[in-house]
């Protein structure tokens, strides 16, 4: 709640400070002489500033809650208690009272650290020292080296003199101390507002194993070697759907005994989600290479197949007449005439299909698979490495985002006459 | 036999209520080599339908169109086809468009590149050959469209309303360059046009089509064409005869329209 009352809370200040500077620099362009934006799309362009804020915040925001290094101390989110503490308790054993301290030493997961040293004290109650981790809680038998322990009726009934029962807690120095259903204190120190490395790693956590992962490896492949795997699979995948469903859509764009022959298979196939077919495919080809190039190859089929298709139904029957009164044959007008119209059609159905295939190689990966970006996060899952399931989540969204804007390039380099007929 | 001849030409289809269509009915005419022919009519008259069986794009249930001696079964480049909009090929730049129907026919790059470069400096985009046909405006497409058909020399030219998506200073331009194409190339033409004035201006003979069935109603041979050759069009407009002619043929159009709106409020 913390963390997106803050990201609120700068999506709204930001806005203020970005238009009271733009309002003092704004340049005088046809559209911001507009009187009415609200309702016209053209006038409602990306505000770069608020795209690099919006960025900026995500880490800062992911920084600050992860204790970042890359960040100044005074921008972290208040962290767990770490040092040393203490807290009295009071016994109450066959109608005689008597205190002692419990000494806490705080110390970060993973350290190795010496208690506080401390002397016993005089009473029956005795003095103890405990050690516990940040964000984790210790049960204490405090009665342990007690004169007279539970067993023999001893019995907590104050922390820091203040009354107590079992299951109820006390607010103590760098924590909370509650008692047990059997009345057994129970020290947790303050987590603060920070998340566990375990949670959610550091920004800069999540960058460091992405090097490590990268040269070292995980689960016996390296960073490369899981993500091109995935790669390769999406490509080839694509590519065998494409050299099929490509001219079964020219089939299906020309002729009605294909068209009807293949409409109700293909009409059917396209709203089953991929990941429907996953657990067939493996049934019948195993979860090896075979299986995912099937599955992926099913996945971009039927997509390039109707986006051919309705390249060819789109050509303007002008545009043929033409090219038949000016002396074509059949194979000059597919050459010439269909296939050129039909392929801005194509080049969106294939930005579809690679977009839906990547998709599917990584649920794929998730289900069943030796390497890949799917297989590495979820592999990573089963280990609590965190660090590793947001990297790989990472590089599966900006490789998704990579293959999207090649394939946009290619579009406007390859077919520059898309929308202009 | 040179010259086109339409024999009696009757198009009926089904509908798929059961009912049936009679869009031509028994339409005949002859067309002497280089005669410019323009067709009106309110629409639903056919011309557009008479067109494509012209063109070969459509097979008439009876007659038969007959074109320098032998019958025309489907499209070929001797009957080439200048449409309203859309049927330049936007993959290819001016000079490919202009040169598609030599490439077609395999002619040698020289030979072809010679043409192309004729007709674009006949209909003036000698600088614009190496543009895609996208970039450019309408009125300029429409000269490219001529252009391509002209490249191919065809024995018939037939115009599917080439200047109606043009605007009006435009239209008046590419009407004198049409008029000079024909002088100039001495082809045969068929124009389908909305417009009263462009048929009575293209015309060398006029003909008025009738709708339901479609039909040839009036025919008429006029001088403005001729005179419009190389003259500001404008004047042609002036001609007292022009003013009549408008009238008649608008008046006859206007009780065509006129009964079909009757017809319609019959039915309902």
């Amino acid at each position: 709640m913390i963390p997106l009352l803050v990201y609120v809370v700068i999506f709204v200040v930001a806005f203020y400070v970005v238009r009271f500077i733009a309002d003092k620099t704004a340049i005088q362009d046809y559209t911001s002489l507009k009187t009415v934006t609200f309702g016209d799309e053209s006038a409602v362009r990306s505000n770069r500033a608020a795209s690099v804020i919006s960025i900026v915040t995500i880490f800062v925001i992911w920084g600050a809650f992860t204790g970042s290094k890359l960040l100044p101390g005074f921008m972290h989110a208040p962290g767990p208690f770490i040092g040393d503490t203490s807290f009295t308790y009071t016994a109450e054993a066959n109608g005689q009272t008597d205190d002692a301290t419990v000494y806490f030493r705080v110390h970060e997961a993973g350290e190795s650290v010496e208690p506080i040293a401390t002397e016993p004290g005089d009473g029956f109650a005795k003095n103890d020292t405990e050690l516990v981790a940040a964000w984790r809680s210790k049960l204490l038998r405090v009665d342990k080296n007690d004169d007279i322990g539970k067993d023999e009726g001893a019995k907590v009934i104050a922390i820091n003199g203040q009354p107590v029962d079992a299951g109820g807690s006390v607010e103590v120095d760098g924590g909370v101390v509650t008692l047990s259903d059997k009345g057994t204190p129970n020290f947790s120190p303050h987590a603060g507002w920070q998340m566990e490395p375990i949670w959610l790693p550091s920004p800069e956590g999540v960058f460091l194993r992405t090097i490590e992962i990268a040269s070292a490896g995980f689960q016996g492949f390296t960073l490369w070697e899981h993500l091109g795997f995935s790669l390769y699979r999406v490509i080839l995948g694509f590519v065998c759907g494409a050299i099929i469903g490509i001219p079964l859509g020219y089939a299906m764009g020309l002729s009605d005994w294909f068209r009807g022959w293949f409409d109700p298979i293909v009409e059917f196939m396209r709203p089953v989600p991929p990941l429907a077919l996953i657990p067939l495919v493996i049934i019948w080809a195993g979860i090896g290479e075979t299986g995912k190039i099937i599955l992926l190859f099913l996945a971009a089929l039927w997509i390039m197949a109707i986006a051919a298709r309705s390249g060819v139904s789109g050509v303007k029957i002008s545009k043929v007449h033409a090219a038949y009164s000016l002396g074509a044959s059949k194979a000059q007008i597919m050459r010439h005439v269909i296939v050129p119209n039909s392929l801005p059609e194509i080049f969106t159905g294939a930005r579809v299909a690679m977009g839906v295939c990547w998709g599917t190689v990584v649920a794929a990966e998730l289900v069943a698979a030796e390497k890949g970006a799917g297989k590495m996060i979820v592999a990573a899952s089963k280990f609590q490495n965190t660090d590793i399931v947001i990297m790989g989540i990472i590089l599966i969204g900006i490789i998704g985002f990579g293959i999207d804007v090649l394939m946009r390039y290619a579009e406007k380099v390859l077919v520059p006459w898309k929308g202009k007929g | 036999m040179s010259g086109l001849s339409i024999d009696k030409i009757s198009m009926r289809f089904d509908l798929p209520d059961g009912g049936h269509v009679q869009a031509l009915k028994d339409v005949s005419l002859d067309l002497k080599a280089g005669e410019l022919l323009s067709v009106l009519g309110p629409s639903g008259c056919g011309k557009t339908t008479l067109l494509n069986i012209v063109a070969g794009f459509l097979a008439p249930t009876e007659g038969q169109i007959v074109l320098n001696g032998h019958k025309v079964t489907g499209p070929d480049a001797e009957r080439g086809m200048v449409f309203q909009q859309g049927a330049l090929f936007e993959w290819m730049s001016v000079r490919d468009n202009v040169g598609f129907g030599p490439s077609m026919k395999g002619m040698p790059a020289k030979e072809k590149s010679e043409i192309v470069n004729h007709l674009l400096d006949v209909v003036g985009l000698q600088d614009f050959k190496e543009k895609a046909v996208y970039e450019l405006s309408g009125g300029m497409q429409q000269r490219v469209s001529l252009a391509r058909c002209l490249a191919n020399d065809p024995d018939v030219i037939l115009m599917d309303e080439p200047l109606g998506a043009l605007d009006a200073l435009t239209r008046e331009k590419m009407q004198s360059l049409v008029l000079k194409l024909w002088k100039e190339t001495g082809k045969t033409i068929i124009l389908i046009t909305h417009s009263v004035e462009e048929a009575l201006l293209l015309g060398e003979r006029l003909l008025v089509m009738a709708p339901r069935p479609g039909r040839i109603h009036k025919e008429y041979r006029l001088p403005f064409a001729d005179l419009g050759v190389g003259q500001d069009l404008r004047d042609v407009k002036k001609h007292p005869e022009f003013a009549e002619r408008r009238e008649e043929i608008l008046g006859m159009i206007w009780d065509m329209e006129e009964e079909i709106m009757g017809r319609a409020e019959e039915k309902a």
